[in-house]
């Protein structure tokens, strides 16, 4: 066809083609029709193949399979599950599974790679060089071993139920967990949680007003302070008015395990624990640079005009370093959520071990269930950085 | 074309166990994530494998002059690598029977280790000519993953294995109990039915390999381990104090297992299949590893003069030689010479022949008649 064309080309004018070529217009549209061109044909011969190897196999494309029994027990579920609830459930639990470890782990590692990264620039030798060693060896182990090293040091080293070491009577550590007094809201409790609601509502809105007193009058309030005893204290008050509407369930030792109270299990622990250190470590490098990024002449210029030390970090050196800090930390929780893939060799049962494993091989539903796998991460990922994004807006420099 | 790591039903007792002694370590990583690894793969096959190529088996193992048998990646007894790197167990002889059957020698074989997940990939992308793995025949494979079984080699069903000191005599006894189950096989499905059927509750842990599973076991992270009888007692035979751990009496499944092959290929089917019941009336007919030759020189049973080639053409039938079945016999030996070379009483696996014994003695081996 090619040559067809030359020829064609070649009898109107020998140089007609070379000239269209060197045209730069011409010669961006001549490879974006080409790229498309080959894009099409190959989405065309991928799903043509799919469509005629699932006929070949007597296979059909369907999503049917999803409302049948899953047949499988899950261990950890956050909402109610039994092996005769269908594939879709199970698909539910296996979703809040994976968004409640990637949801804690996002928590704790920016708590601890803040702490990391701000020691790291700390002028104490000793510290700065734990830290530094701790972020080194954290970084250049696989995340795996990560995983593996935690689930074996809790399974290996915990003591058995029977001799669990246990705090106070009610906090049990064993290897299969770590088992906590579970609260039973009773009726009555709908008033604390009430109030935790106003108290919240009160502080946002006092710290608006605080702003606004200040601009005005210069004057300064302790929103701080004024809002941690709001959201801890009215709730508290709340509560005790109420008469004590709580009570715990203090889990106890009974054939095998222990039974009632909160479980903590340790493939959730190893996986909440290992995602958490291996990610902070990273973000204590982000968090560095971007405190590095932010000019000493700024603290500097604080200084001279009497911002005090804390109030110059708070006000003049963490806003500006946010900026730098954001966009590298939002990859950072992108990693971690689908670093928690990784469930699967300890058995977490995440939504790739439920919809994405066992699911799988009971129906042989491959190119379904990886759809689904698929999109589910997509949609976690799309949202954290939407949210990430959202808030990197709002923090942006604002240029007046 | 490569069809399905993901088809239904990897697991199983089939699944077995792998790794137990022979390979401890060796796919402890690797492994983890193949199962959405090969699900992905598996995925992207549907979409880019090119149309099969149709081609007997038997015509191509024959060019090849080597048979490349699909076997567990470990489990002691049944397939595994000796000190001297040499694969051996009750699986690993039916390929060298087979092998020496079609290519004229016992050691013509290539093993190819798969896990429970990659078995049947590895079938169907044509990597390997038969499947023996401790495979659970069940409805799903046969008809839905269009494999082809080759009959039962073993007569296998799910127990439970605990610590004595638990003084548990019954597996109805597990109420509250934590279960070491390996993911995505058939035992985790017959799990949820026994506990639910009992009205039993328990806590599985899953787990993705079967040598996690033991050191889960024996760190005692679960009261209770459960996959085949065979693979508990071949587990068990592998602990440092044995005796501490007991096989609870209930049996749960049934999980016959045997050869595969791919569906489509009758002939080689049935090469492999008739391969099998040689084996097994080899046995009946009282022919050994030690007497197979002068036995094949002819003899006053009919029987046996047509499966070691004395008389008639059976071997012609099948597109192999008249000898098909002494080389094989003597390669391997027959059934009750595997079962207690690799797994019988005498081994530190010790099981006893059971539901395997012949059927004139109330067991469930029955060959059909060579005639």
């Amino acid at each position: 066809m090619a040559s067809e064309a030359t020829t064609t080309a070649t009898s109107d004018d020998p140089n007609a083609l070379l000239r269209l070529w060197r045209n730069k217009e011409a010669r961006s549209v001549i490879i974006q029709v080409f790229t498309l061109a080959v894009l099409f044909a190959f989405l065309a011969f991928i799903i043509g193949n799919a469509v005629q190897n699932l006929a070949r196999l007597g296979k059909t494309f369907s999503f049917t399979f999803m409302l049948e029994p899953a047949s499988y027990d899950i261990n950890q579920r956050l909402i109610e599950y039994t092996s005769r609830d269908n594939h879709l459930r199970a698909m539910f639990v296996g979703i809040l599974n994976t968004a409640l470890v990637a949801g804690c782990g996002i928590v704790l590692a920016t708590i601890l790679g803040f702490i990391f990264g701000v020691l790291r620039l700390s002028k104490n030798w000793l510290i700065n060089r734990l830290v530094y060693c701790f972020i080194e060896f954290t970084r250049n182990v696989p995340i795996l071993l990560h995983i593996l090293l935690v689930h074996g040091l809790i399974v290996h080293i915990m003591p058995v139920p029977r001799d669990a070491w246990d705090v106070g009577e009610a906090v049990f550590l064993t290897n299969r967990g770590v088992i906590m007094p579970k609260p039973i809201f009773e009726d009555g409790f709908i008033w604390t949680s009430l109030a935790f609601a106003v108290a919240i509502v009160f502080a946002w809105g006092f710290r608006r007003w605080a702003k606004k007193a200040q601009d005005a009058t210069g004057k300064t309030y302790p929103v701080f302070l004024v809002g941690l005893a709001a959201i801890i204290g009215l709730p508290i008050l709340v509560l005790f008015v109420s008469g004590l509407p709580l009570s715990w369930e203090i889990p106890a030792l009974g054939g095998f395990n222990f039974r009632g109270g909160l479980v903590m299990r340790p493939e959730f622990l190893a996986l909440w624990l290992a995602l958490s250190f291996y990610t902070s470590a990273y973000i204590a490098e982000i968090v560095r640079a971007g405190i590095l990024a932010v000019d000493w002449g700024q603290t500097e210029a604080a200084y001279a005009i009497g911002i005090g030390p804390s109030r110059t970090l708070r006000l003049i050196v963490i806003p500006q370093a946010l900026r730098v800090i954001i966009p590298p930390l939002t990859s950072q929780y992108l990693n971690l959520t689908k670093n928690s893939s990784l469930a699967i060799a300890i058995g977490y049962m995440d939504i790739v071990a439920t919809i994405g494993g066992i699911s799988l091989m009971q129906t042989g539903k491959e190119m379904e269930t990886m759809i689904i796998v698929l999109s589910i991460y997509l949609c976690f990922s799309l949202v954290i950085s939407s949210f990430m994004n959202w808030y990197n807006k709002k923090i942006k420099l604002v240029e007046r | 074309m490569v069809r399905i790591a993901g088809d239904p039903f990897f697991g199983a007792n089939g699944g077995g166990i792998y790794n137990f002694k022979a390979s401890f370590g060796r796919e402890n990583t690797s492994m983890k994530n193949t199962g959405i690894a090969l699900a992905a793969i598996a995925a992207a096959a549907l979409i880019l494998g090119p149309p099969a190529a149709k081609a007997g088996t038997l015509e191509d193992v024959k060019a090849r002059g080597v048979l490349n048998c699909v076997v567990n990646t470990g489990l002691a007894g049944f397939s595994f690598t000796d000190k001297a790197g040499k694969w051996r167990g009750f699986d690993t002889d039916f390929c060298r029977a087979v092998a020496a059957a079609v290519l004229g020698g016992g050691d013509k074989v290539k093993f190819i280790p798969a896990t429970g997940k990659t078995r049947f990939t590895l079938l169907n992308s044509k990597e390997g000519d038969l499947i023996f793995r401790n495979t659970t025949w069940t409805f799903a494979r046969d008809v839905d993953v269009k494999l082809t079984f080759t009959g039962t080699t073993y007569y296998d069903g799910q127990g439970f294995m605990i610590r004595k000191k638990l003084g548990v005599k019954s597996a109805k006894e597990l109420d509250g109990a934590t279960v070491c189950i390996q993911t995505g096989t058939t035992t985790e499905l017959n799990l949820a039915d026994f506990f639910r059927a009992n009205k039993i509750s328990y806590e599985p842990v899953p787990i993705e390999t079967n040598e996690e599973a033991r050191t889960n076991y024996l760190a005692e992270r679960c009261d209770v381990y459960t996959t085949d009888a065979s693979g508990l007692a071949a587990a068990r035979a592998t602990f440092d104090k044995p005796d501490n751990h007991l096989l609870l009496p209930e049996i749960i499944s049934k999980e016959p297992l045997g050869g595969v092959v791919r569906q489509g290929d009758d002939q080689w089917g049935d090469v492999v299949r008739w391969i099998v019941n040689a084996i097994v009336s080899a046995e009946e007919y009282g022919i050994t590893q030690a007497n197979a030759d002068a036995k094949a020189k002819g003899t006053d049973n009919p029987n046996i003069n047509r499966l070691l080639g004395s008389e008639g053409n059976l071997g012609a039938m099948l597109g192999l030689d008249k000898q098909w079945a002494l080389r094989a016999i003597k390669a391997a030996g027959n059934y009750a010479e595997i079962f207690d070379r690799n797994v019988g009483p005498k081994t530190n696996i010790g099981l006893s022949r059971g539901l395997n014994a012949q059927w004139y003695d109330g067991g469930l081996q029955y060959a059909p008649p060579f005639r």
